[in-house]
């Protein structure tokens, strides 16, 4: 199990693309991936799970992996956040 | 001494009024039906396996409607903004939402519906308790695709609920309702909302289906399963009728069947007025089944051919594939015939499936401007209309052009559509004509420019009426505004039909005014010599030509554009009538 915290660096913080695209990367690896913030705990495989996440710039987020591909899947998603989402 | 109508209506306590939409009389039990009821109950349920079933076709039945919106605002909106639906579009594939619905559908054992409003409403409390500003709207974005599932779910059982042999009582029809409705053998409409030109009343007119509309408070005093009667003719029904009413209509319905069997052996007698002028008739069509009505009553070929009916039919835009091969249909069961078909006209009020919200969609995006805006959608309906068109008798419509640069645009796409079409060796008539709509002033101002453009016009006198006396058709509280009788509409007519006749093209109408026998004398009086009227009422229009004279109509018109109110106008034509000794239906039965 890999767990990383992350901080949310773009400025329109995570709003609905990058969750879209959270959770595209996230299907396709096989290990689980939790979402955690304010002490709510989000599968990340769930889309209408990631949207009820508020996060803005600058809030905190840890990322858990677990499985067999968790450390693949943890560097792409993990690079996708500390890249401001790609935006 | 007779019975009469009056007699009948005079003290009728269980009397309810609303305007005679479509004519026809009918008596059978209520059916209400109370639309988009996305109310959820906990009920429970025995078949679990169906309801699972039932669950993921509703689900694959939203992924499909959500695509189309989803390729339409990326087109209109573009990829950034359409990302809202690709997200609701991910919702319906999403494995944590669909697995937690199934488990508890199956654990549970209650309605389905029941169990996706719950479990996508907790999403949303979680949503609306976030103090960031944008999280309401997600709520809400939410609440569109939970909505759209549970439609689809409730859709499913309320078809397989709908009894046959029923009049149908609403608060309003959609367009998609009243097809619905048609399919199966529904014998009566009645709304609360709604007026004579809404498309309810339009649909069920061509259908031959009577229906009163705009009666206000009708679902507050009908109960499901009252006896009705519907007369179509006065606009009025009367709920759980006495003896003495139910004879009286018994009789009234027996004249009504001779009577129409008299008009359908008109079928092949020309429309001639009594000094010789042939006027041609032709059909509206709405609905597939119109196209029987149209074969039976006699129409020399299809005026206008509504396209978007394949969407309200099949639930959907159609491919190129399936849109050539319904217009391949069309033509080869009308040839020789001409079949005018007009492209999709979709904004405004007619299934503005696109969900972009408009703040005035009369005024907005429909018609051939979303065509404009759409162009992959606009080409696949031209190339089927053109592979459709290698017998030659297919004329290609357009719809809602306000402007000459309109229909330039249009043509380079035709063309371009055509060097597609011979580049892949397909057969189409090189030579198909190419007509607009009349239906905003500022194209009926031009009318003349535009037929040194064109191959044809047509006159769609709803919209044109509406937008020019600035009244919306199917707002009740004021479509007693709308009127086909105005001066304003007559001179509006007399411009449209001059421009067209001096740039020697054809002018034909295709509205609803076409079908009001009060309307004829004036329109053929104007000079007008096709008119495109509900497949139903060919029959009613035809006994009216054949008994009038072009030069008296000539001289009505004439008298007619120098009138100043519509009441005058009115007026006049009917002493017209009088005048004349030429019977209106609902005065024969």
């Amino acid at each position: 199990m890999i767990t990383k915290t992350v901080k949310i660096v773009n400025k329109a913080g995570l709003h609905t693309r990058p969750a879209a695209t959270i959770v595209k990367y996230a299907s396709k690896y096989s290990c689980e991936f939790f979402i955690q913030k304010d002490g709510i705990n989000i599968n990340g495989k769930s889309i209408i799970g990631v949207m009820t996440l508020a996060a803005e710039m600058g809030s905190d987020i840890t990322l858990t992996f677990d499985g067999e591909d968790e450390a693949e899947a943890c560097e792409e998603i993990v690079g996708y956040f500390e890249r401001g989402f790609d935006e | 001494m007779m019975t009469t109508f009056n007699d009948i209506f005079k003290d009728a306590g269980n009397k309810i009024t609303g305007i005679a939409a479509a004519p026809g009389l009918v008596i059978a039990k209520a059916y209400k039906y109370i639309k988009e009821e996305l109310e959820v109950n906990g009920q429970k349920i025995i078949n679990i396996k169906q309801a699972l079933s039932d669950l993921d076709e509703a689900i694959a039945r939203s992924k499909k409607e959500l695509k189309k919106i989803l390729n339409l605002a990326r087109d209109i909106m573009g990829d950034k903004r359409a990302i809202i639906f690709e997200a609701q579009m991910m919702i319906l594939d999403d494995p944590i939402l669909l697995g937690t619905i199934k488990r508890r559908i199956e654990y549970e054992k209650m309605l389905p519906e029941f169990i996706v409003d719950d479990e996508i409403s907790k999403y949303q409390k979680l949503m609306l308790k976030a103090h960031e500003g944008y999280m309401s709207e997600r709520a809400h974005d939410i609440e569109d695709i939970k909505n759209r599932i549970i439609r689809n779910l409730q859709n499913k059982r309320w078809i397989s609920k709908i009894t046959h042999d029923v009049i149908v009582v609403s608060d309003t029809l959609t367009p998609s309702d009243t097809i619905l409705f048609s399919r199966s053998d529904t014998k009566g409409f009645v709304t609360d909302r709604g007026g004579l030109t809404s498309h309810a009343a339009i649909i069920s007119r061509s259908l031959n289906i009577p229906a009163v509309v705009g009666t206000h408070n009708s679902t507050l005093l009908i109960n499901d399963g009252d006896e009705l009667i519907v007369d179509g003719f006065h606009g009025c029904i009367l709920v759980n009728p006495t003896k003495k009413q139910r004879n009286f209509y018994n009789t009234k319905i027996k004249h009504l069947k001779e009577l129409q069997k008299n008009l359908i052996e008109l079928k092949d007698k020309k429309a001639e007025t009594t000094d010789g002028k042939i006027i041609e008739l032709l059909a509206n069509v709405d609905v597939t089944g119109e196209i029987d009505i149209a074969k039976t009553t006699g129409a020399q070929g299809i005026g206008l051919y509504r396209s978007e009916q394949i969407l309200a039919e099949m639930g959907d835009l159609a491919s190129e594939e399936e849109q050539a091969e319904i217009y391949n249909k069309l033509a080869s069961r009308m040839y020789p015939q001409m079949v005018t078909i007009r492209a999709l006209d979709i904004g405004g009020d007619k299934f503005n499936f696109s969900e972009i919200s408009e703040p005035n969609p009369f005024l907005g995006l429909r018609g051939i401007r979303l065509l404009l805006a759409n162009e992959s959608l606009f080409k696949s309906q031209i190339r089927a209309v053109l592979r459709a068109s290698k017998n030659k008798n297919i004329q290609f419509m357009l719809p809602m052009v306000s402007s000459l640069l309109e229909v330039r645009e249009s043509k380079k796409l035709i063309d371009e559509c055509k060097k597609e079409l011979k580049k892949a060796k397909k057969e189409f008539d090189n030579n198909i004509k190419i007509g607009i709509m009349i239906e905003v002033p500022s194209s009926a101002l031009l009318a003349k420019e535009f037929a040194d453009e064109v191959d044809f016009l047509s006159i769609g006198t709803n919209d044109l009426i509406q937008y020019l006396v600035a009244v919306d058709r199917g707002n009740d509280l004021v479509s007693d505004l709308y009127r086909e009788f105005h001066p304003a509409v007559l001179r509006t007519l007399k411009i449209i039909v001059d421009g067209g006749k001096t740039s020697n093209k054809n002018v034909s109408i295709c509205g609803e005014m076409a079908a009001e026998t009060l309307a004829i004398p004036l329109l053929i009086g104007l000079g007008l010599e096709t008119l495109s009227l509900s497949p139903a009422t060919i029959p009613y229009i035809k006994k009216i030509i054949r008994s009038i004279s072009y030069s008296k109509s000539k001289k009505l018109a004439d008298e007619c554009l120098t009138y100043k109110t519509s009441d005058e106008i009115k007026a006049r034509i009917e002493k017209f009538f009088v005048d004349n000794s030429i019977k209106r239906t609902r005065n024969i039965i």
